[in-house]
């Protein structure tokens, strides 16, 4: 059976969720073979067999965190190359961050193939892996697959279940000499994001995000409640955001991230364009606005009318109750 | 010292508007109103802030590729205050790829001549937010994007990148290829003036002969993806709408615990 490429992101050894995601995934088009960069890549290796990766090939070295993108690229390339010569390769998986996407692209030129990012879905076809993409704000739905090279494809968040399906995961060390362009771009400092204890938005099971009704960064006191009664990440939308009432990083939508979460609460948002794109995907829609007219509310699998400042504590309250 | 900057921007369909697939699936260009990407004001914002903020001679280039309605774009972009612009057309070009495009764009701006290339974060058509990095890769010089903040300085690009775990500055030496968010500042509207001035700068046109690429190379017979089929999401079915009269939080609550949500 031919293998696939699953590229890893983790921290320091713990294995981001959309990996595991990716496994299931890879799963329907060949073996799984993970390969996992920098430190602790040697430390993904149980919890990536527990999900079916066949073998994690590994590699630890600075370069992963003193330069941007490209020392990867070199790793992932090097990986396309050991498992090409020793057998065939169906594809290469990426997760769908913004550093996910752009090794991805870089890999796809180099080992001339085409690339598809941000697919939603992923299934076997007669001519290769065939990506299920939402494009134009997720008012249209194509499924595409790649015509030249080894396919490389990238993977939102949320697009497959985590599944157990233990495999050998095998450790193997990978072989990697990079290249004279590694260097190029270096990272003079880092800092990591401070953690809020919440899910990470991309990944959480329920979004509760806040708009321009929200009307202040204070307010948004009232948004992390409800967030924290249903165990949700936090969301804004770009107006909130612009205003300055909340960071950059939890902005949903065209500019900010793409959430596909099972339940998306939106408060005090309008809906626009913009913001539709990031959250239209969701499988269901709640929201509460003030304005009837709002575009939200056609998106809406529930919708309340009414003032956020009411109904969103009533509803924190009625959670906790029920939740006991 | 003098310091070329290109600017690459896209001529896109409005996204307030409706976009669809032409029928061979290609993006539907002609039927749609088109503007400058949004997210490339941005990068025209910033590279004529750092023109303004250097001491170096900096000639500012804005590069498209699209059809004729594309110097649309070029045009908004000279009138913010670029310099000069080029514009790639050629009929063969209808339906490139990313990776297509990449070729063009590196072909172009090596002819154009450049120490530092700004783009946006991504288009607002496509989205993938990948040619920035396959630019660099063509170019061979370092990638230095997605940058909520970006200085020039003595030959050394510098900018910060807020990634999804942590917040990282960067650094490397021109040439070098950037891209910027729509963090980076708000982009100016053009002025009477430069409306005005816009008209009398010139717009270079080349085709694909003039970058010596083979039209085979390019194109949707070039592509290196297939998309098979577009299909048009279904409209959310109408959902329940209650207005609040004190109940709201609870009746939603019960939406909620309904749909197993608590």
């Amino acid at each position: 059976m031919a293998e696939v490429l699953v590229y890893v992101d983790h921290v320091d050894g713990a294995v981001r969720k959309p990996t595991l995601e990716l496994l299931t995934l890879a799963r329907r088009v060949g073996e799984p073979v993970a390969v996992a960069l920098g430190n602790g890549a040697g430390d993904t290796a149980a919890t990536l067999a527990e999900h079916g990766a066949v073998k994690v090939l590994t590699h630890e070295a600075s370069e992963y965190a003193d330069y941007l993108v490209v020392p990867k690229v070199d790793a992932l390339q090097a990986a396309v190359e050991s498992v090409s010569a020793a057998g065939s390769l169906a594809a290469v998986l990426v997760p769908s961050s913004a550093e996910g996407k752009e090794i991805a692209a870089r890999l796809a030129l180099r080992i001339g193939s085409g690339i598809i990012t941000d697919a939603v879905d992923l299934e076997a076809g007669d001519e290769g892996p065939v990506a299920t993409q939402s494009v134009f704000a997720a008012s249209y739905t194509t499924k595409s697959r790649i015509s030249k090279g080894t396919p490389v494809i990238t993977v939102k968040p949320n697009s497959a279940a985590v599944e157990a399906a233990p495999a050998a995961g095998a450790v193997e060390a990978l072989t990697v000499s990079f290249s004279d362009k590694a260097t190029g771009t270096k990272v003079t400092g880092r800092t990591p994001r401070e953690s809020t204890g919440r899910p990470e938005l991309t990944e959480a099971a329920i979004v509760v995000s806040g708009g321009r009704g929200v009307n202040g960064a204070e307010n948004f006191a009232i948004i992390e409640a409800l967030a924290d009664s249903l165990g949700a990440a936090v969301g804004a939308s770009r107006a909130a955001v612009d205003a300055g009432w909340y960071p950059h990083t939890n902005q949903v939508g065209q500019t900010g991230k793409s959430v596909s979460p099972q339940l998306y609460i939106a408060s005090g948002i309008s809906g626009a364009i913009q913001h539709r794109a990031g959250m239209q995907t969701s499988k269901t829609i709640v929201a509460i606005n003030k304005d009837a007219e709002a575009p939200i509310f056609e998106l809406v699998d529930y919708g309340v009318v009414g003032d956020l400042f009411d109904v969103v504590p009533a509803l924190t309250e009625e959670v906790k109750a029920r939740k006991g | 010292m003098s310091l070329r900057i290109v600017v690459t921007v896209k001529y896109v369909p409005d996204a307030t508007g409706d976009r669809h697939f032409a029928d061979d699936l290609t993006v539907d260009r002609d039927d749609v109103d088109g503007l400058l990407s949004e997210l490339d004001e941005y990068a025209v914002e910033q590279a004529l802030q750092i023109s303004e903020n250097s001491d170096d001679d900096v000639e500012v280039t804005v590069l498209t590729i699209g059809p004729e309605d594309a110097k649309d774009a070029l045009r908004k972009a000279l009138s913010m205050g670029a310099d000069k612009a080029i514009h790639v057309e050629d009929d063969d070009l209808h339906g490139t790829d990313a990776i297509g495009t990449s070729l063009v764009l590196a072909k172009a701006i090596e002819k154009a001549g450049y120490d530092l290339v700004v783009s946006g974060m991504a288009s607002t058509d496509g989205t993938m937010g990948v040619v920035p990095a396959l630019v660099a890769e063509r170019l061979g010089v370092p990638q230095v994007t997605l940058l909520s903040e970006v200085s020039v300085e003595d030959g050394t690009v510098k900018g910060r990148r807020d990634g999804d775990s942590a917040t990282e500055q960067l650094e490397a030496s021109l040439p070098a290829v950037v891209s910027v968010t729509d963090q980076s500042g708000e982009a100016r509207y053009p002025s009477f003036k430069g409306i005005m001035a816009a008209k009398k700068k010139p717009v270079q046109s080349w085709d694909l002969s003039d970058l010596e690429i083979d039209a085979d190379e390019v194109g949707l017979a070039g592509a290196w993806t297939k998309v098979e089929t577009a299909t048009e999401r279904p409209a959310r079915t109408a959902g329940t709408i209650v207005k609040d009269e004190g109940e709201g939080g609870k009746q939603l609550a019960e939406f909620l615990a309904s749909q197993k949500f608590i």
